[in-house]
């Protein structure tokens, strides 16, 4: 009996081994495992046995049946696995074809791309942002501004009118007024927005992007302005940057400087390695970015002190800084554009190198 | 302000080289913009020759060939064509190596088959005049006085010693505030104070000339409100020659180019102290009289190049017996001026009102040196300066006799202002410190007076800079831009109490934005300007306000700039007209911007009063007496989205994906719009393609397929041949509107619980009447869906024989939600029992 079971156990495990697809193993079980299969039948017999074989064949053959149990389960597994890699294998795509349906992806003008730029860094130092009327009274624009009443920027070669006291904004400066008639101090606020000049020519569009930025306070000094605009030249052009302020004239700051920036291109330097001259700093080895300054103490004697910005301000209690920066100078340094008018000539082929 | 180095270390000489100067003026507010240089290089080839002999050339008629020793041992052999060469002269000699001004490097040569060692020079080859009527001789020009050296000089001296043969000239940047920076020794001045270098003394304080009443003229001034003063002297016996060769050459190193010595004299002047001069033949002044008036409206004069200018009563002229002579300040008449055969000159020196000579030059078209300087404003004391340094150069150069007397109408200005600077305030307001004492060597530099005072000063302010200084706030920036500036640390403010944040509706429209972006659009930015011809184009009745109400322009850059934009529209049309010239086939563009119309009526003005911070923007409209608007428009052309291997016909722009953009933008922004036929239709939209959006009721714009005739002005219709059906989509939405209801709505931050009891959903299928809009069976089901209805919508429509003629059947999809169990059919039953009931009252079927 016991060599019986040892014999069949071999020619099932050879059978199990040899089958190569999953519906032999069925074929397999019944011959083997099934009802009237032999196996099975000399389990079932072993009632008749004499009592001292029982437990040694019983054993035996119960042993035997397991194996063959899971040989049988483990050899499934093998050939569906197999035949599942099999299937996948002929499922084979192309990976290099576009992707389908295609999505179309849309940009973000590089103009408002720079703005929001310039507004993140500001809000993370803690500016709030506020916008205004592009077209302004005279009043806003220019006396408030500090701006002699002959002054040549107010000649209508200079600034577009459209009435005697109404102008296209020239710069975002009139919502400094705007800001501290409408709030108290201490006040910091940033101001984005379209301004308006009667130039046209590659490095000047009757229309163009400033940021403002005014800060109102007991005691923002000059050295308070390097820190702000540092932090901004740093976010914008990169760590490595350092600022200088150069002395310069406007009529609403005093002292009034032009912020320059360490060129990124020859690192400050202002030659390349091969020793050529840099082509965007000239040589200079800085570039000019802004104007700004503190404010000129007159330009508060133009905010009335009124309920919603009471106490008001002072110039013997207040002092403050402000500055206005072009947004389109800023991204034709960072971008290389070489002509403004391309800002608005709205190619796809230039849109979709932004944003 | 080219300012020659040359010059300029006359009066302040630090110990820098050009870049060195470069940075010091640049760091101390005079901005070098440039830096040329000037005359020759390799200047140790220029030098002094003794011209030994002249012979004939063998070959040549009009050449010479000198021996001339130069200094070395042997004479140098050199072919010279000037007529005037002879031996015994002292010439300028250029040797091999020299390089010539025009950047030409000079070499051995043979010049008809003789050598020449080098070239005897003009002047004119030296950059120094126009002279090339023959070459200089200078120990001719030493005995004149005009080289101020020995008229023997040795051969072998290098010319730079003798003649100003090269410099640097650097080219400034002066702010409008510093006209006294227009004169080389204001930079002299600044150059002082900046490095400490000595400055030698006021050129104009040796005045050959006195005060008092002057016989032979007279001015009379008629409007002092625009001439604050006039000075004139009168100079004799004067001989018009031209001017010796260190004169000419500052000037064309300086840019002028030298004419005669008096013209050269007056420009000589005017750049040493600033002020402009001119110069009138006394004979030639009818009535030797001199009248300054405002000019009449309309009055015209005949200037100097020939021209008729026509005048208004903000210019002056200038007229003497016989009439205007001049248009102050800009331009000199012909009548009056210096010539060959001059003798007395009448030298006037006037200061103008600054912006009626900025309004007269360029009203005018004339620029000029005088002018530049005359419109920002020039003290009164200048005048004296200038005649004092043309009286000197007068007598010695042109041999004339300077009469007694000066005419002076108006005299010096006001006594300027004293100022006291605390050192306190100047230390607040740098955020750095600056010793009393260094501010005192700072100011005293800069010629203001300064008296101690404890820690502050009291300042007295020159007469110079009047106009720029006259507070306190004014001396610190003296200071500061001198010494505080560069050692000004990097600090950041206290910003107390201060937060950055953006406000909900900043928040929201860039999310506006962003929304479109991820549409697969491309964010376009247009010009405000534009013109009528545009609403023409767009087919704007008259009575429309955007054409009635549009903004115009008194001084436009031209006819098609004339006005402000009162829609999105054109500029999008532009842009999409453009790109497809330019080969482009799809377009899907928008753009966000302020529209403008006069008088206001773009509804109720935004609220903005969300944010942390905002001004009244309300109030503007009553200031400048116009609305501006921010709109945010769409235009979409061709393919929604690229043609791929797998989607050869893509879906194409048309009423309905424009729909769908808009919709995206609405979800995106949480607020529900409709569209709805227009209550009249757009003229620039196709009349049966195109809707009124409204948001909360209200209309907030249009959208719909471009009219054929508007696609057609911009080259954008019929494309494929698919006629009036096929034409762009648009659309355009007052974004202030659409973002105030959106914050408005506030949909977004309250959780509601729509998981724990899932939503049932039901699906209908009911035929309609043509006629019935998808939105009327919507709204009719809203109507009748009571609380538990949550969503419908229409997933499908069909047309055909199945629902007959004139009907056709909507797919509905109906959601029902309860917030506090799970739904069952028999919960629903009543309400869909009502929403049947209203369908059918405007004649809905069931169907299936």
């Amino acid at each position: 009996m016991i060599e019986r079971i040892a014999q069949l156990t071999g020619e099932a495990q050879a059978a199990i081994a040899a089958a190569s697809e999953s519906g032999e193993l069925e074929d397999l079980r019944v011959r083997y495992l099934g009802r009237k299969a032999e196996l099975p039948m000399m389990l079932r017999a072993v009632a008749q046995l004499p009592p001292a074989e029982r437990a040694a064949v019983g054993g035996e053959a119960n042993l035997a049946r397991r194996a063959l149990e899971s040989l049988l389960e483990e050899r499934l597994w093998a050939l569906q696995a197999a035949e599942l890699d099999a299937r996948l294998a002929g499922d084979a795509i192309d990976v290099t074809l576009p992707g389908s349906p295609s999505q179309p992806v849309g940009r973000l003008h590089v103009i408002t791309q720079t703005m929001r730029e310039l507004e993140d860094i500001f809000l993370g130092l803690g500016f709030t942002v506020l916008e205004g009327p592009e077209v302004e009274t005279v009043h806003y624009n220019f006396d408030a501004l500090n701006h002699s009443p002959t002054h040549p920027a107010r000649a209508k070669t200079d600034t577009f009118y459209v009435a005697e006291d109404v102008v296209l904004r020239t710069h975002t400066s009139p919502m400094q007024i705007r800001a501290m008639e409408a709030h108290p101090p201490p006040l910091y606020v940033v101001i984005p927005g379209r301004v308006y000049r009667p130039d046209s020519d590659a490095t000047h569009t009757p229309q163009f992007h400033q940021v403002e930025g005014l800060a109102v306070d007991e005691d923002i000094t000059l050295a308070d302005l390097k820190g702000t605009l540092l932090a901004f030249a740093q976010a914008v052009f990169g760590e490595e940057r350092d600022i200088r302020l150069r002395p310069h004239f406007f009529p609403f700051t005093e002292p009034s400087v032009e912020v320059d920036v360490s060129c990124f291109h020859c690192s400050g330097s202002g030659f390349m390695r091969d020793g050529a001259r840099c082509p965007l700093c000239k040589g200079e080895g800085w570039l000019e970015v802004l104007g700004a300054g503190e404010v000129d103490p007159n330009v508060y004697t133009y905010v009335p002190t009124t309920e919603r910005n009471a106490p008001g301000y002072d110039s013997e209690r207040v002092q403050g800084y402000a500055w206005g920066m072009g947004v389109e100078r800023i991204a034709m340094l960072r971008y290389g554009v070489p002509d403004l008018r391309l800002y608005y000539e709205n190619d796809i082929r230039f849109l979709e190198q932004f944003g | 302000m080219r300012v020659p180095l040359e010059w300029l270390r006359e009066y302040c000489d630090p110990a820098l080289d050009v870049r060195g100067i470069e940075e010091r003026l640049t760091m101390t507010g005079t901005k070098v913009e440039a830096i040329h240089h000037h005359g020759v290089g390799e200047t140790e080839r220029f030098v002094v020759g003794a011209v030994l002999s002249v012979e004939a050339h063998p070959d040549a008629d009009r050449l010479r060939v000198c021996e001339v020793d130069v200094g070395a041992g042997e004479p140098a052999g050199i072919v010279c064509g000037a007529p005037n060469v002879a031996a015994g002269q002292r010439v300028a000699v250029a040797l091999p190596g020299a390089v010539m001004p025009d950047g030409r490097k000079l070499k051995a040569a043979k010049l008809r088959g003789v050598p020449s060692a080098g070239m005897i020079l003009a002047e004119d080859e030296l950059a120094i005049g126009g002279g090339h009527e023959g070459i200089m001789v200078l120990d001719a020009l030493a005995a004149g006085g005009a080289l101020g050296a020995d008229p023997r000089i040795e051969p072998g001296t290098p010319l730079a010693g003798v003649l100003p043969i090269a410099t640097d000239v650097i080219e400034l940047e002066v702010t409008p505030n510093r006209p006294d920076c227009l004169g080389v020794y204001g930079v002299a001045r600044e150059l002082h104070a900046a490095t400490g270098a000595p400055l030698a003394p006021e050129p104009w304080l040796d005045d050959p000339g006195t005060l008092g009443p002057l016989t032979g003229a007279e001015v009379e001034v008629l409007c002092p409100e625009l001439c604050p003063r006039f000075t004139a002297r009168i100079f004799e016996g004067v001989t018009v020659a031209p001017s010796p060769p260190w004169l000419a050459a500052r000037l064309s190193a300086a840019g002028q180019r030298p004419i005669n010595n008096v013209v050269d004299i007056t420009n000589y002047a005017m750049l040493l102290t600033g002020q402009p001069l001119h110069a009138f033949d006394l004979d030639r002044l009818a009535g030797a009289r001199l009248s300054v008036r405002r000019a009449g409206d309309g009055e015209t004069v005949l200037t100097l190049d020939g021209q008729e200018r026509t005048l208004d009563s903000e210019m002056i002229v200038i007229e003497d017996g016989q009439g205007p002579t001049s248009i102050a300040g800009v331009m000199g008449g012909g009548r009056s001026e210096v010539h060959e055969g001059t003798t007395r000159v009448l030298m006037e020196v006037a200061s103008w009102h600054g912006p009626s000579i900025h309004h007269a030059s360029w009203a005018l078209g004339l620029r000029s040196e005088a002018s530049s300087r005359f419109e920002k404003g020039l003290a009164p004391e200048q005048c004296m300066h200038a005649q004092a340094v043309a009286a000197q150069l007068m007598v010695q150069l042109c041999g004339a006799t300077l009469l007694p007397g000066t005419i002076d109408v108006g005299g010096d200005g006001p006594a300027p202002a004293r100022i006291r600077l605390r050192s306190a305030k100047v230390r607040s307001i740098l955020g750095v410190n600056v010793s009393v004492e260094r501010e005192r060597e700072i100011l005293e530099a800069l010629d203001f007076d300064v008296v101690a005072d404890g820690d502050d000063l009291e300042v007295g302010v020159p007469p110079v800079r009047r106009n720029d200084v006259g507070r306190e706030a004014d001396l610190i920036e003296e200071v500061a831009r001198i010494d505080g500036l560069e050692r000004l640390p990097a600090t950041l403010p206290a910003r107390r109490g201060a937060y950055g944040v953006l406000s909900p509706v900043q928040r929201l429209r860039r999310r506006a934005v962003d929304a479109l972006v991820g549409r697969g659009l491309y964010e376009t930015l247009g010009w405000t300007f534009t013109s009528s011809a545009v609403a023409d184009r767009l087919r704007l009745a008259s009575g429309d306000s955007r054409r009635e109400r549009a903004v115009s322009l008194q001084n436009p850059l031209s006819e098609e700039q004339s006005q402000l934009r009162t829609s999105l529209l054109g500029g999008l049309l532009d842009a999409a007209s453009r790109n497809l010239s330019r080969g482009a086939s799809d377009l899907r563009i928008f753009e966000v911007g302020t529209v403008f119309l006069a008088d206001g009526s773009l509804g109720d003005p935004p609220g903005h009063g969300d944010g942390r911070l905002h001004v009244g923007l309300d109030g503007v409209r009553r200031q400048t007496g116009v609305a501006e608007s921010a709109h945010v428009a769409v235009l979409l052309h061709g393919r929604m989205s690229p043609v791929g291997w797998r989607e050869q016909q893509p879906p194409r722009a048309d009423f309905h994906a424009a729909k769908g953009v808009l919709e995206a933008l609405a979800c995106a922004l949480r607020v529900s719009v409709e569209c709805v036929p227009p209550a009249r239709p757009e003229p620039f939209l196709h009349p049966s393609r195109s809707a009124d959006v409204t948001c909360r009721g209200r209309p907030i714009g249009w959208i719909g397929q471009l009219h054929p005739l508007v696609a057609e002005q911009w080259d954008l219709g019929g494309e494929g041949g698919q006629g009036a059906a096929s034409t762009p989509a648009a659309m355009e939405l007052d974004l202030d509107a659409l973002l105030d209801a959106a914050h408005a709505e506030g949909r977004e931050g309250a959780y509601a619980d729509l998981i724990s009891f899932p939503a049932l959903r039901r699906d209908i299928a009911v035929s309609l009447p043509e006629t019935v809009l998808a939105a009327d069976a919507i709204a009719a089901v809203r109507g009748a869906g009571g609380r538990l209805l949550a969503d419908a919508h229409v997933f499908d429509i069909y047309s055909g024989p199945q629902v007959g003629e004139g009907r056709r059947s909507l797919a509905l999809s109906l959601s029902f939600r309860a917030p506090d169990r799970t739904l069952s059919d028999e919960d629903v039953a009543p309400a869909r029992r009502r929403i049947l009931e209203a369908l059918g009252e405007i004649g809905g079927e069931l169907r299936g």
